[in-house]
């Protein structure tokens, strides 16, 4: 059985959080824009990881400067394997490194994967129960807890700008007098983007479509430009009723807007019926 | 008589027609019609108006079941047919995870509606690529009192389960 999303719909911070709550033994791999990642985890904590099949010793300990490039090759070729824990005890033995170079470079490789896979915003997932890593991998078990506590963070952070501009049927303008000093803003390539299409006609989700950014990224650079006096907001235009927002989320991360809630009227708490109505709904469904 | 109301929610096509239909006495009354547009690759026909089942207990008393429109533009029935109702039913497809942060939005504005009780059904966990239900209740982060059951639709035990924990859940209300 395997678990099956992208994580546009799922985060991968939300995924973490499900392996660990879980404590789930198994892989997730990830195929993102940039590559695939894979994790296999051990009850709950995340054991090894690799981005584009990387995560082999001897790569690992190349990329940490531990031992040189010539020495690590003329051992693998001796050694005539693949399997990683031979080879590192091997170099061990040789004292060309430490058991704890070794797993702290392992450690850092698959945090390393983690937070690069973190800041994926899409990709297809896929969790398969019970897989393990390759043979031969060496294994590091890493809490999972701080990182998820971050990417928690990070989540908050996106609700928060949300709530700041919850309305992306929107448009904003140039204001006339910008209270700061435009030399001294630097803007990202996005940010630019999303300039190229201010323009009181175009709607904050238009703008984000037109320039495929997802809902939390045209807020956060919306609000930066607000924040620095850049833009402001347009409203709705006024007069004309403007016609039901259909389609006028962006597919990705859609997002409801609450039907008005009636004003503060104190919500119903038991049922309004008998007691003796429920059991003999129970009595009579249970018969059927 | 008496009439009791409960009300079955959820993305589009997580199977609340479905459900409706698997244990009610009449056939479904549902205004399908054809839509043209792209939802119609994921099933052919989709829910406009309300589906609306019944189960008659006897001469004075009988159990209507509603199911919310399956499209946002009716999202203005919900309060409507929460109104009043003993309790409610969230339907999730299992398979589609790209629908539960919906679900979750669902539950959300059910829940700012009313304090009525109400269960999660994980349904279609009949496929193979079915998220287990507790896999659901951290994803879309229930509280742990919060019954997450498995269901078929199709089944009708499966469905008498849901609706008889939904009835438990809300007999175990009255004590508090
Ligand atoms: N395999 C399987 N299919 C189901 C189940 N429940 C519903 N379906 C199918 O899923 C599709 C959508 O169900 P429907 O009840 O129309 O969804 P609604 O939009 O929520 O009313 C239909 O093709 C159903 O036959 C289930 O438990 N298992
Ligand atoms: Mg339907």
């Amino acid at each position: 059985m395997a678990l099956k999303g992208r994580l546009r719909d799922i985060s991968l911070t939300q995924l973490l959080n499900l392996i660990r709550l879980a404590r789930k033994t198994g892989a997730l791999t990830i195929n993102g824009r940039d590559g695939r990642v894979e994790l296999y985890f051990k009850e709950g904590k995340v054991i090894h990881a690799s981005l584009n099949g990387d995560g082999d010793l001897a790569s690992l300990l190349l990329k940490s400067g531990r031992i040189q490039e010539s020495k690590l090759q003329a051992l693998v070729r001796q050694l005539g394997t693949s399997d990683d824990k031979e080879l590192g005890l091997r170099l061990i033995n040789a004292g060309y490194v430490s058991r704890s170079d070794i797993l702290r470079a392992v450690r850092k490789h698959t945090l390393d994967v983690v937070l690069t896979a973190l800041t994926w915003e899409d990709g297809d997932f896929q969790f398969e129960l019970n897989k393990p890593p390759p043979p031969g991998r060496i294994v590091v078990p890493i809490n999972l807890d701080s990182i998820v506590r971050e990417g928690d963070q990070r989540q908050k952070e996106l609700v928060e700008l949300q709530e700041e501009l919850p309305d992306l049927n929107v448009s904003v303008r140039f204001t006339e007098n910008p209270g700061t000093d435009l030399s001294n803003i630097k803007l990202s390539r996005d940010e630019w983007r999303v300039i190229s299409f201010i323009n009181p006609r175009n709607t904050l989700a238009q703008i984000a479509r037109y320039s495929g950014l997802d809902e939390f990224q045209i807020r956060r650079i919306v609000l930066k430009l607000m924040q620095n006096g850049l833009v402001e907001i347009v409203g709705p235009q006024a007069g004309r009723p403007q016609p039901a927002p259909q389609g006028a989320s962006i597919s990705a991360g859609k997002q409801m807007e609450r039907p008005p809630s009636r004003p503060a009227r104190s919500k119903p708490k038991a049922p309004a019926v008998e007691k003796g109505v429920v059991r003999r709904l129970i009595n009579f469904i249970r018969g059927l | 008589m008496q009439t009791v109301k409960m009300v079955v929610t959820g993305p589009f096509a997580a199977g609340k027609t479905e459900f409706i239909r698997t244990i009610s006495e009449i056939a479904v009354v549902s205004t399908e019609r054809r839509i043209s547009d792209f939802t119609r690759t994921i099933k052919d026909h989709t829910t406009v108006a309300m589906d609306f089942g019944r189960i008659t207990v006897d001469d004075d008393l009988v159990l209507y079941l509603f199911g919310t429109p399956g499209q946002r533009r009716f999202d203005f029935m919900w309060e409507i047919l929460a109104e009043g109702m003993l309790g409610f039913i969230v339907m999730v497809d299992s398979t589609r995870s790209e629908t539960f942060r919906e679900a979750k939005q669902i539950i959300e504005i059910f829940r700012s509606y009313t304090d009525t009780p109400f269960v999660v059904a994980a349904n279609k966990q009949d496929l193979e690529d079915a998220w287990p239900p507790e896999d659901l209740r951290i994803i879309l982060e229930l509280e742990p009192w919060i019954k997450v059951l498995p269901c078929v639709a199709t089944d009708k035990e499966s469905v008498k389960t849901v609706l008889l924990e939904l009835l438990y859940t809300i007999l175990e209300s009255y004590d508090n």
